[in-house]
């Protein structure tokens, strides 16, 4: 049976919340076009209308996922009937209609939030988010007018959507399961990570929104002051959710690290520099009146920045170039438009205002605040601008191609390199900058105070980072320079701090977000400057034989029960193991038995952690069969030890994939990844005859084996023997390099006919089968088979100080929010003005 | 000129070189015959090569040749002009090589061999499902 009611109301809630987000801009600008109230008792409802429609749009979609109705598009191709609850959560966004709604629905949610608060402002404002939802909900519209498509709708019907020749036998066909979520983002990051970004994204509207509306009412200089908290709020969430997302990465993907220049990472850094930028020039055009144009420019090239970032990666122009950018729904035309649309609006309202700008001569002395405060503003606007631009080499192709010109200009070769390169003078001045805006900020500076305020804390810093230049074997010079910048900022800040704390003020948030970005810089710094791949061999090989130069190999071939010796360590692989859905730890997957769901094993065998007894013999556990983690033991000479389970992923529409293992440390993460394992199917070799007496030893695929004894057994796998059967189990030890193995061949006498049972170990690749017994010489004749060893080719890589990064995103979310909550209460205190 | 003036321009100025250094380090998507010609020039940027693997009539992929420590891999790749050329690269074989669709490498000439630096792979289906399996 399918549900169709369900996705037809489902619809319906879409298109209501379309129209009434088009009657409530409308309102809201007759509103204010006009001066009448009469409007805006229209607008609200109709706000109030299209914000319980979007929740229903979301609990519907929601509600399809979790109840499995796999006869709808989005449920059958982002979820699958054993998804874990949090993953069907996560299924709701995967998609691009679903992510599109999870934005709109923020933009409601902080819509409803502000509504109540806007006083004057709510007639532009609120028309600036109803304008803009009634673009967003079009992308997921879903209807087409005159052969026109708007929008794609999360609620198609599979069979509408997948040509399958199913469909034309059963038009009713419901498939049996969806295709899962993509195995990335089986993470449980990818549950936090996209809200946290998305309310960001969507948080950027409000400062977008005031500029505007101040443009509008001709209040050139009174947004700012309203608009400052919501500013500080946006870029604080908008930092943790960027942070997260590069933690994601780090945690799941393979390409080692956390950042990778990627355009889709790129597109959304843009707009959070440039809307830090505009903050710090909201901060003097607030004080003093002075960089109000800034202001202005910058919050909205921050809003239009992040239309633009979407354009890039839902259009599908990013193509190749990037790993994670969503598939194309034909929407590319209108994406654009809806960037065309809010750029021009907000040109025009800029140009037909920019008279009314207030401006003031900013004084551009070394010893004035605002003029450092501008110059600090204006390197992260130049910082974004050079992340943009070659972001945008695929834009550029594609409108040139457009203009019948050949182009084909290709993103850098070495992303990475690329960026860093020009990037880490931008952090120079920035750490620079956060450490002496600080003094500027809360004091004034003139010739005479400047050596006494300045020279403690550089002669401190100089002396922590000579100390540090002496111990870290760093000796690139760009990096040197940053790492005793930031150390600078640090001890600056934590001056201001400490004065601060004794006039009993207020705990500044700009202090603790300058020295926040300052312990970023030196992660950033030591986690990629001093990166070092441990798993380096030089393996004397060559490209080919023509070409002389050796080559360094980045990965180790690491076989299993042969340990090696790398970097200290001594490595060694032990084997595949599995991961139970309620239970910790790691199983290996001999100990269980599949069953008839793949879902599902039975245990072929009580199962002990640390003598106690965890599961019953023939108990049934849930685990994920994609999974499977290699484990890989580290040890020091000094006996110290720590295994790591790097994870290889098969997801048959999807491919493999890899996540590292990382062990963290304060110090230093050691990341490690498998690139390769051996394939799971084996080729055994032809039968090789062994005669083995008991107590001696023969050779099984090279290793020592010997047969310990032999005893006689009533039962086969729990099953009695028959009357008259004969059944011996031949007890095989291997003698292993870490450990030895056991082999338990079976020979059954039935009816004088002979049975043999072989057994196996697949990870050392021995087969053994008693052929026969001989018992005058207390002897077997064995059957051997060997196979490939199984081995796994691993990548393993040392990041020292990465925490500091990690460490540092927390307390710069901190330090925002401190400075946010400061501009609440000054709001509040302080209504001078009616906002 | 007033100092605020001074202050544009250095800004603009900054945002030119920002635009030159960045063209100037942009690679190319070129065939394998100009990437050849490049390197027999003495220019050894680093460049985009799009095409294929070479397969046979029946689509067996020819000319995979993973080294034998399996710590590499080289193999014949066909550019969109058709031009065949063998390509080295210095990490083990990725799993979706086979299955891919479209190759994208990036790297240089070393006399007669590519050395790719980094392999981008388009393969079928990886993140839209087109059929249902039954």
């Amino acid at each position: 049976m399918q549900h169709l009611l369900i996705g037809k109301l489902g619809h319906l809630f879409v298109i209501i919340a379309f129209v009434s987000a088009v009657v409530a801009a409308y309102a809201y600008f007759k509103a204010e076009s006009t001066k009448n109230d009469y409007w805006k008792s229209i607008a609200r409802p109709a706000f109030i209308i299209h914000s319980l429609s979007i929740f229903s749009v979301v609990f519907v979609l929601f509600y399809i996922i979790q109840n499995n109705f796999f006869e709808y598009h989005y449920v059958w191709s982002h979820s699958s009937r054993y998804l874990p609850v949090y993953y069907k959560v996560s299924a709701l966004w995967e998609g691009q209609e679903g992510s599109f709604l999870l934005w709109i629905f923020w933009h409601v949610v902080l819509g409803l939030i502000l509504l109540r608060t806007l006083g004057s402002w709510e007639s532009t404002i609120m028309f600036v988010f109803a304008f803009v939802q009634a673009f967003l909900v079009s992308m997921v519209l879903g209807v087409v007018i005159f052969n026109l498509k708007i929008g794609s709708s999360p609620f198609l019907l599979t069979a509408d959507v997948i040509n399958a020749p199913i469909f034309d036998i059963n038009p009713d066909f419901i498939p049996e399961d969806g295709s899962g979520l993509n195995p990335l983002l089986q993470n449980y990051w990818m549950v936090i990570h996209p809200p946290t970004l998305f309310l960001g994204f969507a948080a950027t509207i409000i400062p977008f929104a005031f500029a505007i509306g101040g443009l509008w009412t001709k209040r050139t200089l009174e947004w700012i002051k309203p608009a400052m908290p919501w500013t500080l709020f946006t870029i604080a969430v908008l930092g943790l959710g960027i942070v997260m997302g590069a933690y994601w990465a780090y945690e799941t993907l393979n390409f080692g690290g956390y950042w990778n220049w990627d355009p889709v990472e790129n597109a959304i850094l843009v707009p959070w520099l440039v809307l830090i930028g505009g903050m710090h020039t909201m901060l003097i055009a607030k004080k003093n009146g002075s960089a109000v144009k800034t202001s202005i420019i910058l919050v909205i090239a921050a809003f239009i920045l992040v239309l633009y970032s979407t354009f890039l990666t839902r259009s599908g122009i990013l193509g190749d170039s990037s790993v994670h950018s969503f598939t194309d729904l034909g929407l590319s035309g209108q994406l654009l438009i809806y960037l065309i649309v809010f750029l021009a609006f907000s040109l025009i309202l800029l140009f037909k205002n920019w008279k009314l700008i207030p401006t003031t001569n900013m004084e551009i002395t070394s010893y004035s605040r605002d003029f450092w405060i501008f110059i600090g503003a204006s390197i992260l606007a130049l910082s974004a601008f050079q992340v943009i631009i070659p972001t945008s080499f695929p834009v550029f192709n594609a409108i040139l191609s457009n203009l019948g010109i050949q182009s084909n200009i290709a993103p850098p070769a070495d992303q990475v390199m690329f960026y860093s390169r020009i990037q880490i003078w931008f952090g120079l001045g920035i750490a620079i900058l956060s450490g002496t805006g600080q003094y500027f900020w809360w004091r004034k500076m003139e010739k005479k105070n400047l050596f006494s305020t300045f020279a403690l804390p550089i002669v401190i810093s100089l002396a922590i980072s000579t100390l540090i230049m002496a111990t870290s074997g760093i000796y690139e010079i760009s990096y040197l320079l940053l790492l005793t910048a930031a150390i600078f900022s640090i001890v600056a800040n934590s001056q201001t701090l400490l004065r601060l704390k004794k006039k009993k003020s207020n705990l500044s948030g700009g202090a603790v977000s300058h020295i926040a970005i300052a312990l970023m810089l030196i992660g950033i710094v030591y986690s990629s400057g001093k990166s070092k791949v441990v798993s380096l061999n030089n393996s004397g090989m060559v490209y080919s034989n023509d070409l002389p130069d050796e080559i360094n190999k980045e990965n180790i071939l690491l076989f299993i029960d042969q340990p090696i010796e790398m970097a200290g360590y001594t490595l060694s692989y032990s084997g595949r193991k599995i991961k139970l859905d309620n239970y910790k730890g790691y199983f290996s997957k001999d100990q269980f038995k599949e069953s008839a769901n793949i879902n599902y094993l039975i245990a072929g065998e009580a199962i002990y952690i640390d003598s106690v007894k965890i599961i019953e013999i023939n108990d049934t556990v849930k685990y994920n069969p994609e999974n499977t983690y290699y484990k890989v033991g580290y040890k020091r000479p000094n006996g110290q030890e720590f295994h790591l389970f790097p994870r290889l992923q098969e997801n048959p529409s999807m491919g493999n994939v890899v996540s590292p293992s990382i062990k963290r440390s304060f110090f230093q993460d050691m990341y490690t990844h498998v690139t390769v394992v051996a394939n799971e199917e084996k080729e055994w070799s032809e039968t090789e005859e062994v005669e083995a007496v008991i107590g001696e030893t023969f050779f099984a695929n090279d290793y020592v084996a010997a047969i310990e004894r032999f005893d006689r057994i009533e039962q086969i796998d729990g099953i009695p023997l028959q009357e008259g059967d004969v059944a011996v189990k031949a007890h095989i030890t291997i003698q292993g390099k870490t450990k030895d193995f056991i082999i338990e061949p079976i020979y059954l006498i039935r009816d004088n006919f002979a049975a043999r049972i072989p057994d196996e170990n697949e990870e050392l690749g021995i087969r053994i089968t008693v052929n026969t017994i001989i018992p005058e010489k207390n002897a077997f004749i064995l059957g051997i088979n060997t196979a490939q060893k199984d081995y796994i080719i691993l990548k393993a890589i040392e990041k020292p100080f990465i925490n500091l990064l990690w460490i540092g995103t927390i307390l710069l979310t901190i330090g925002f929010l401190l400075a946010a909550l400061r501009r609440w209460k000054e709001l509040k205190l302080n209504p001078a003005k009616p906002i | 000129m007033k100092k605020s003036h001074i202050l544009g321009i250095v800004i603009i100025a900054i945002a030119v070189m920002i635009i030159i250094i960045t063209a100037g380090d942009a690679s190319t998507y070129v065939s394998f015959n100009e990437a050849k010609g490049m390197a027999e020039n003495g220019n050894n940027k680093k460049i985009h090569v799009v095409g294929q693997l070479k397969k046979d009539s029946d689509g067996h992929i020819e000319g995979m040749e993973p080294s034998e420590d399996l710590l590499s891999v080289s193999f014949q790749m066909i550019d969109n002009n058709n031009t065949i050329q063998r390509v080295y690269y210095n990490e083990p074989m990725p799993p979706d090589l086979i299955r891919s669709e479209q190759v994208v490498v990036i790297g240089s000439f070393s006399e007669d061999v590519f050395i790719a630096d980094k392999i981008l792979l388009k393969c079928p289906s990886k993140y839209q499902e087109e059929t249902i399996n039954l």
